[in-house]
């Protein structure tokens, strides 16, 4: 069975690619445009991994990760902050709340893919 | 009228003078006192009125018109110094426990015994005749109303005088010296005072008012029949010889004379209760001066009419009543003249005892070691005896020059030579207290020189009219030295007497007094004193501290020398009193505290003069030896403290604000430098985001070469989308850098702004379609044409309708773009009822960083440049632009342009 992706982030054309990608590589792909629609599905769903943008109207990414990472029920799910921050700061923010990985954009397509699967390998 | 009701009225009304006085002091025991009320002060200062005001004003204005109001205009000029002089000279008394004008001097300079001395003995010599002119208006009225035409003085033991200065010194003795401490106030005494003022003023407007309208028919009548003589009529005008000199010279004597004469000072300074008295008693006073006044002249006139020149004019205040058959009025003016005259007796003798006690005797005491030891238990006593003995004294020998000299005068000139006297301590007093370097030889040999020239020009002429000098004095000068004649002394010719004398003794007082002020140096004392009495506003509450004592003296010593003088009830009181306010023991034996020294020596200044307080209390005190040098430095040291603290205070001040200016320059700076940061930081962000998305399809274009064509068309044109996107947000970047370098410059054309807005509105009608939202245009009609730059224009319009459409709800969303013209500006308006802006953001929203201090919740969409650009452009067409919001109702964002923008492209760098 096909391992589920959750991509959130506020712009189309990011998403775009992101999901083209990623079902290229043979995951099922969620999508979600804000943080309140990401947590939905993550309770819905339960995706083994999150490509998590940080800057989004209402709940934002960092509060979204919080939110996996604390949960006992979803903490398995492996999650991929995809943010245009690139401040060390940012960086260690999201570590902090348990992020397992940062990709800043824009990023390579090929790495991304590489990160991913390496992710959700058994 | 007999002679024997006459004396029984005099007593009579110095009986209820006994009983006001008890009464008042059995009220003030009680608590209820009566002096504390501005009424019985002012009334209390009208002492100044005696006998010469009630009898001599009349025989003066019958002679010389109106020139005897010089005594009250003088007066009345010094009244509005009560507040700056008077005031100050209280306070003075009050800190330092003075009691008389000579201890007051004497205080000032250092507390010197000589010029104590000095001082009542010229205030003695000044005041007796002054006394004597008193008893002889009492005594001639008596005779007058008795109907004695006898020119010839009775026998001395059945003169009536006699016996009235007699009851006067009871009276006296009995209010005057109640207290060990002269500067305990003699609440009797100051309410009989106020009485007596109030019995005056009545008796003489009642004889004003009888004779303007009862011998005559009013002012009219009265001055209508003195016109139709002409010799009485040349009297009234100020034409002719009218003597401006001594007109000028009267006016500037009465003005000291109200503060420094002993009885006013006794009244006005050691007898206030409250400094704020003053004020009441600033109009007041004058109001009294001008009432006792109003009448003067009509019974001058009307006397001379009725009576002629044949009577003395100094009567016609009692002649005219009794010439109408009026016995009454007649004993009512003679109460009033006898009120006048009693109260200055009684006020000028208590001031006289106290500085004959207080400067003379005591000082005598205190040189004497052998004779202190030997009264020592019975000081207190000795005191109270010698004031009582000096009161009987002082009135004996006023009696003495009534019956010897005074007879001949008339009451005018008496005073006017007493007043003359008391102006000698004007330079000291009014200098002393505001001139800080004037010192004890300038005032010593000022008052000196001052006295002798006194005697000189005025006495010796009264005396020589006496008969005991040979005329020829006056006439060729003593030993035919015409340059020595009293009344043109070295030759000085063309004035009248009292001009010349008091430009003389005035004159020479005040030069010696600055220039030996000048060329000696102050001593230790001195310069303390100096310094309390001229700035005594600042040194009133921390006296006993601020005063220098270096020394010891032993608390048994200190309490048996209270208890000598003030008795053991009055001593173990203020020693309490000093104990509530400094929580000093004084009960354990040993060393005193030294401030208690101090309070102590104050304590007895009260009873026996501040010289020989001082001097009392150095005999328990075991001084050491300060030298001037270190007195002056430690005065010289605190002062300089006190300005190198000012100065430091003010720098430091200053300093705080320097750092205060550079800490906000500072975090102006790095808050630039931060928003600086935050913008780069910002665009950055911006432009990665459209990077993202066309490199990752770019990739994925090239890594998926068989990808169906639709497919690939969609990427491609996402692509295209996001690089028109990077280039707008890139454009926009160098805008607002125009903007901000000053570069931009507008290109001004008239234009019709409901034109330019349609069009801005068509420009977005796809984005308000797609999100199904209602857009309403309101638009004036006939708005005039705009100068403005259409294209940046549109480019506000555009910004603020995407901003608009982008934060209103998709289907409810409603936008209202608004525009008119009124007072000549247009207005636009567009609001929408999206979620609006917090209050403590709206401040920012127009900021170009507001983005980017945001970065969570960021707008959908959008650079976060658009509006900081429309903000630029609006100011650059010099119109202005805001927001108005409710959180969750709506924004409504507003701009303003004026008719006609001036292009300030060119010239403007700060933006």
């Amino acid at each position: 069975m096909a391992k589920t992706v959750l991509i959130v982030d506020d712009d189309p054309s990011i998403l775009l690619s992101l999901e083209f990608l990623m079902k290229k590589a043979g995951y099922a792909v969620f999508i979600a445009r804000d943080g309140d629609e990401a947590l939905t599905l993550v309770a819905e769903h339960l995706p083994d991994a999150v490509l998590l943008d940080i800057m989004m109207p209402g709940v934002d990414g960092y509060e979204v990760c919080r939110q996996i990472k604390t949960n006992p029920s979803w903490q398995h799910a492996k999650v991929i902050m995809l943010s245009a921050k690139s401040r060390d700061a940012d960086i260690q923010k999201a570590r902090e709340l348990g992020a397992d990985h940062y990709v800043t954009k824009p990023f390579s397509t090929k790495q991304l893919l590489e990160e991913v699967n390496k992710q959700l390998q058994f | 009228m007999n002679s024997w009701a006459l004396i029984g009225i005099s007593f009579g009304y110095l009986s209820l003078l006994f009983a006001i006085a008890f009464w008042s002091e059995r009220r003030s025991k009680q608590g209820r006192s009566m002096v504390s009320n501005p009424y019985i002060y002012a009334l209390s200062l009208a002492v100044y009125c005696t006998a010469w005001t009630y009898y001599g004003s009349v025989g003066r204005a019958a002679a010389g018109g109106i020139d005897f109001l010089a005594v009250y205009t003088g007066a009345s000029l010094m009244v509005p110094l009560f507040w700056p002089v008077l005031r100050k000279i209280i306070r003075i008394c009050k800190v330092q426990r003075i009691s008389t004008i000579a201890d007051f001097i004497s205080s000032r300079y250092g507390k010197n015994i000589s010029l104590g001395s000095i001082v009542t003995v010229v205030c003695v010599l000044g005041i007796i005749p002054y006394i004597s002119l008193q008893l002889k208006a009492i005594s001639v009225s008596f005779e007058v109303l008795a109907g004695n035409t006898a020119l010839a003085p009775a026998h001395w033991w059945r003169d009536s005088a006699l016996y009235l200065a007699i009851g006067l010194a009871f009276f006296t003795i009995l209010f005057g010296t109640r207290q060990i401490e002269a500067t305990e106030r003699h609440e009797g005494m100051v309410t009989a005072i106020a009485f007596e003022s109030l019995v005056k003023l009545i008796a003489f407007l009642a004889i004003g008012l009888f004779v303007t309208f009862g011998l005559y028919a009013g002012f009219d009548d009265l001055f209508g029949k003195v016109l139709e003589d002409p010799d009485l009529a040349q009297r009234l005008s100020l034409q002719g010889d009218f003597a401006y000199g001594e007109w000028f010279w009267v006016n500037i004597l009465s003005m000291f004379a109200v503060v420094l004469l002993p009885r006013q000072f006794q009244v006005s300074v050691v007898e206030n209760v409250n400094e704020k008295h003053l004020n009441k008693a600033m109009w007041l006073f004058p109001l009294y001066l001008l009432l006792i006044n109003i009448f003067v002249l009509p019974i001058a006139m009307g006397g001379v009419l009725t009576l002629g020149s044949g009577i003395d004019a100094d009567t016609y205040v009692l002649a005219l009543p009794i010439h109408a058959h009026k016995p009454i009025l007649a004993a009512m003016t003679y109460i009033g003249g006898f009120s006048a005259a009693t109260s200055m007796i009684i006020v000028s003798t208590i001031a006289l005892s106290t500085m004959i006690s207080n400067s003379l005797v005591m000082p005598l005491l205190v040189a004497n070691t052998r004779l202190q030891q030997r009264i020592r238990p019975r000081l207190g006593s000795f005191l109270i005896y010698s004031r009582r003995i000096s009161i009987v004294l002082v009135l004996l020998l006023a009696y003495a020059y009534f019956r010897g000299v005074a007879a001949p005068y008339a009451l005018v000139s008496i005073g006017l030579v007493s007043f003359a006297a008391v102006a000698q301590f004007a330079p000291a007093v009014f200098g002393g207290i505001f001139w800080k370097n004037a010192n004890r030889q300038g005032a010593i040999s000022g008052i000196l020189v001052g006295f002798a020239l006194w005697v000189y020009t005025l006495v010796v002429p009264s005396i020589v009219g006496a008969g005991i000098l040979p005329v020829s004095w006056m006439e060729q000068g003593p030993a035919g030295i015409s340059w020595l004649r009293p009344f043109h002394l070295f030759g000085l010719e063309g004035m009248d007497y009292l001009s010349h004398s008091l430009f003389w003794s005035l004159g020479m007082n005040v030069l010696v007094y600055v220039l030996a002020s000048i060329w000696f140096k102050q001593d230790s004392k001195e310069r303390n004193q100096a310094e309390v009495f001229v700035d005594i506003f600042r040194y009133s509450t921390v006296y006993e501290s601020s005063i220098v004592w270096k020394g010891t003296a032993y608390m048994p010593d200190l309490r048996s020398l209270l208890e000598n003088f003030l008795g053991r009830t009055r001593t173990v009181q203020a020693l309490n009193a000093f104990r509530q306010k400094y929580h000093v023991d004084w009960e354990q034996p040993g060393k005193a505290d030294p401030r208690l020294v101090t309070y102590a020596e104050k304590l007895l200044a009260g009873a026996i003069g501040t010289a020989s307080a001082r001097i009392m209390v150095s005999t328990v005190v075991k001084e050491e030896e300060i030298s001037l040098e270190e007195v002056v430095n430690i005065l010289r040291e605190s002062q300089q403290l006190m300005s190198v603290n000012r100065e430091l205070r003010r720098k430091s001040a200053e300093l705080r604000k320097a750092t205060e200016e550079l800490t906000e320059a500072n975090n102006k700076l790095q808050q630039q430098d931060e928003l600086k940061d935050e913008f780069l930081y910002t665009v950055t962000h911006e432009l990665r985001t459209p990077l993202t998305s066309i490199r990752a399809l770019s990739e994925i274009l090239h890594d998926n070469p068989d990808l169906p064509s639709e497919q690939q068309q969609q990427f491609l044109g996402t692509m295209v989308k996001e690089t028109e996107r990077l280039s707008r947000l890139i454009s926009q970047v160098l805008d607002l850098e125009k903007y901000a370098s000053g570069r931009q410059k507008l290109q001004l054309a008239a234009t019709d702004l409901a034109e330019l807005i349609a069009d801005a509105v068509e420009a977005v009608q796809q984005l308000v379609d797609e999100r199904r939202l209602q857009l309403r245009i309101d638009l004036q009609p006939g708005m005039p044409l705009a100068q403005i730059d259409r294209d940046r224009i549109f480019q506000v319009l555009v910004n603020l309708l995407s901003n608009a459409i982008k934060f209103s709800e998709i289907r409810k969303g409603r936008i209202v773009l608004s525009a008119y013209f009124l007072d000549g500006d247009f207005k636009v308006n567009v609001a929408d009822n999206g979620k609006g802006i917090a209050p403590e953001q709206q401040q920012y929203i127009f900021d170009k960083f507001y983005q980017a201090r945001n970065q969570t919740t960021r707008k959908p969409k959008g650079t976060g440049l658009g509006l900081a650009i429309s903000k630029s452009i609006i100011d650059l067409h010099q119109g202005s632009i805001w927001v108005d919001s409710i959180p969750g109702k709506g924004a409504r964002f507003s701009f303003t342009l004026p008719l006609s923008s001036q292009n300030h492209g060119q010239d403007r760098t700060d933006r």
